[in-house]
């Protein structure tokens, strides 16, 4: 017979594993079915028709798509660097100076993560159409700046929240460590302060990509008839009809996205401790 | 070290280290309070006190992590004024010993010598000296993770004596070690400083671990030297209640200066009974001033409950005994500590050397005594 479950042992408690089941079925399940009907050899998306391939094919065909997929990754790169030199030199000032008003500008740093994407479209697209009009006659990858900087004004705070808890637990005598051994500020710097925060920077720089790759609000507000990105160009497709080929589309997102994650988990469990 | 003493007894030897009139304040904070302090080549020397006293900011100050907001600070002679940490003579190993923790430990060792344009073969050379003299010869091509705390102090010590330093600053080098260690870590540190000769100025507010290294000690309080001295200066002729209470443990006891000559002087403490002390030289006071009487609890006698008191030698009668009950008594193995509740209230500490292992006075709680000390033990301190 089984023993009786311990007080806190809820994972044994039968009540807990239908709860943990139904999470889990609802949170995956409509993951599933996405992925398994992209490769229905069926038109329509309700019926199991068997196994094929054709529309992942058709998708690297599909030039619109393919320019909408080089439009998203070029614009998470150049986010990605933007972000992560503005949140790192961010992130480090605010640990090293004490200034007036600096509680205020740590929570303006924080407030594009808090403040409501359709919130953030709409104001990006009055910024960019009334304030600083993006010309759109420019050349690729020029075109897609305003996708780019809005992406970054959403991307480089959580650049500079990582850095920041990865600074928190940096010791400074080791850079006073670093100076009295002989090196200038800038040596010490290299050698010291950037190593500590270096998986941050990595983890930093990943989760501002996986941002910026499948954002679809801001996007959507930013973005003109030549700079489709591939999350808008997929919601293009589902206005006509829920395809195979969507699901392929959705596919492959979320295989990248989920890449890059564990890319990030596995080089964040390297870092060494510091001490 | 030799030849630096016996110069030193004929003419003053010129010192490696002078503080000249250091200040340090933040705002209306004084850390550092106009501090003058020479240190001499060779010497052992410890910053003692009490946690914010400005003993860390003198060494950081020393080594130009912090600068001082009045004063000068000399290295062999030379005034350091705006010269930066990486431009001093000197070496620190930090509290937390700031091993670098993504560099190996000859990494680590080799970081001030790379940074210094040292040659390879030079470099490698020296590293390898230096992780022998710790050592640490065996660990080389370990990570700081790897390592247990008392082998990332050594890495520490390697690191800054790698570079020859003139003077090797130490903060609270071991209080971050377990008690055992720490006691032989002592040691260690003694013999590695005579070992490579050079000036060692550590930071404590553990005074027996200043007692114990320590050639030459600046007590501190409040941003200022209290006084200055050989670890037995300081224990036997504390110069304040401030250091008679931060070194050792100490009973003291206020009075009133009664008596006055060239070669004896008596105390009244209305804390006694009977109320006299007596001490075999002039106190140099003002007759009836308030002083303060401290006596060390081993220099304390116990002596068993008879009507009469017991005699102290050359004390007249009824002189530095003092009638009380033993009230607890903590056994400590090597020690005995016996805190005695005196008549009026006043409870003292005496302790006592277990020499034999079987005690024949056999004190007890609860049981009546006679306290007695002989007239050279008490320290009469004005201030």
């Amino acid at each position: 017979m089984a023993l009786r479950p311990a007080p806190l042992e809820y994972n044994r408690l039968w009540q807990m594993r239908l709860w943990l089941f139904a999470v889990f079925f609802f949170l995956y399940a409509p993951l599933v079915a996405l992925i398994a009907f992209s490769f229905n050899d069926s038109k329509r998306n309700t019926v199991w028709r068997g196994f094929t391939l054709d529309y992942y094919v058709k998708l690297f065909h599909d030039q619109d798509l393919m320019i909408a997929f080089g439009n998203s990754l070029t614009i998470a790169l150049m986010a990605t660097v933007i972000s992560l030199v503005i949140g790192a030199l961010a992130a480090v000032l605010l640990w090293r100076y004490n200034f007036m008003g600096k509680a205020v500008v740590e929570g303006a740093f924080t407030l594009p993560i808090v403040v409501p994407e359709i919130c953030m479209g709409v104001a990006m697209l009055l910024f960019f159409t009334r304030v600083l009009p993006w010309p759109n006659n420019l050349i690729w990858p020029l075109s897609l700046g305003s996708i780019t900087i809005a992406h970054v004004s959403f991307c480089f705070p959580f650049v500079a929240l990582v850095v920041r808890a990865r600074l928190a637990s940096f010791n400074k005598e080791q850079e006073e460590a670093a100076r009295d051994l002989g090196a200038n500020d800038w040596q010490a710097f290299r050698d010291v302060l950037m190593p500590h925060i270096r998986p941050a920077l990595i983890a930093g720089g990943l989760l501002a990509f996986t941002l910026s790759l499948d954002d679809f609000v801001i996007t959507f507000f930013t973005s003109g008839p030549d700079t489709i990105t591939f999350p808008v160009k997929v919601y293009s497709m589902l206005r006509f009809s829920v395809t195979p080929e969507v699901n392929a589309a959705s596919t492959m997102l979320i295989l990248v996205t989920i890449m890059l994650m564990v890319l990030m988990m596995v080089m964040q469990s390297r870092a060494p401790k510091s001490k | 070290m030799d030849q630096a003493l016996a110069s030193g007894a004929k003419a003053a030897v010129k010192p490696i280290i002078s503080f000249r009139n250091i200040s340090k304040r933040w705002g209306s904070a004084v850390g550092v309070d106009n501090v003058s302090l020479d240190i001499e080549p060779g010497e052992f020397f410890a910053l003692l006190g009490p946690s914010g006293c400005g003993k860390t900011t003198l060494l950081r100050i020393l080594a130009g992590l912090e600068v001082p907001t009045e004063g000068h600070v000399l290295i062999d002679g030379q005034d350091m004024g705006d010269i930066p940490p990486n431009k001093r003579a000197v070496n620190m190993v930090f509290q937390s010993y700031a091993v670098f923790p993504h560099m190996t430990v000859a990494d680590n060792v080799a970081y001030g010598l790379k940074i210094d344009g040292v040659p390879q073969p030079e470099r490698d050379r020296r590293v390898q000296e230096a992780l022998d003299l710790v050592q640490l010869g065996q660990l080389a091509a370990r990570m700081p993770d790897q390592l247990s705390g008392g082998q990332r102090q050594r890495v520490a010590l390697a690191r800054a004596l790698v570079k020859k330093p003139k003077v090797l600053l130490l903060d609270e080098p071991l209080s971050a070690l377990d008690a055992k260690l720490r006691e032989a870590m002592r040691f260690e540190l003694s013999q590695l400083q005579q070992k490579v000769g050079i000036t060692f100025i550590m930071v404590t507010h553990d005074q027996n671990e200043a007692l114990a290294i320590a050639s030459r000690i600046a007590v501190m309080n409040k941003g200022l030297i209290a006084q200055l001295g050989t670890p037995s200066d300081l224990y036997e002729f504390p110069a304040s209640r401030f250091v008679a209470d931060f070194i050792g443990s100490v009973n003291m006891f206020e009075g009133q200066l009664i008596d006055d000559k060239p070669d004896e002087a008596t105390v009244a403490c209305p804390d006694l009974d009977p109320h006299h002390i007596h001490v075999p030289h002039a106190v140099l006071g003002q007759e009836k001033s308030p002083v303060w009487v401290a006596i060390r609890p081993e220099k304390m006698n116990l002596h068993k409950d008879a009507d009469a008191p017991p005699s102290v030698p050359e004390c007249p009668a009824a002189h530095n005994v003092a009638r009380g009950e033993i009230k607890e008594i903590s056994y400590l193995g090597d020690i005995s500590i016996f805190h005695v509740l005196l008549a009026n209230g006043r409870l003292i500490r005496i302790s006592r050397s277990n020499r034999s292992r079987f005690d024949q006075d056999n004190f007890g709680w609860g049981e009546k005594v006679w306290v007695s000390w002989a007239g050279s033990s008490p320290v009469v301190l004005q201030g």
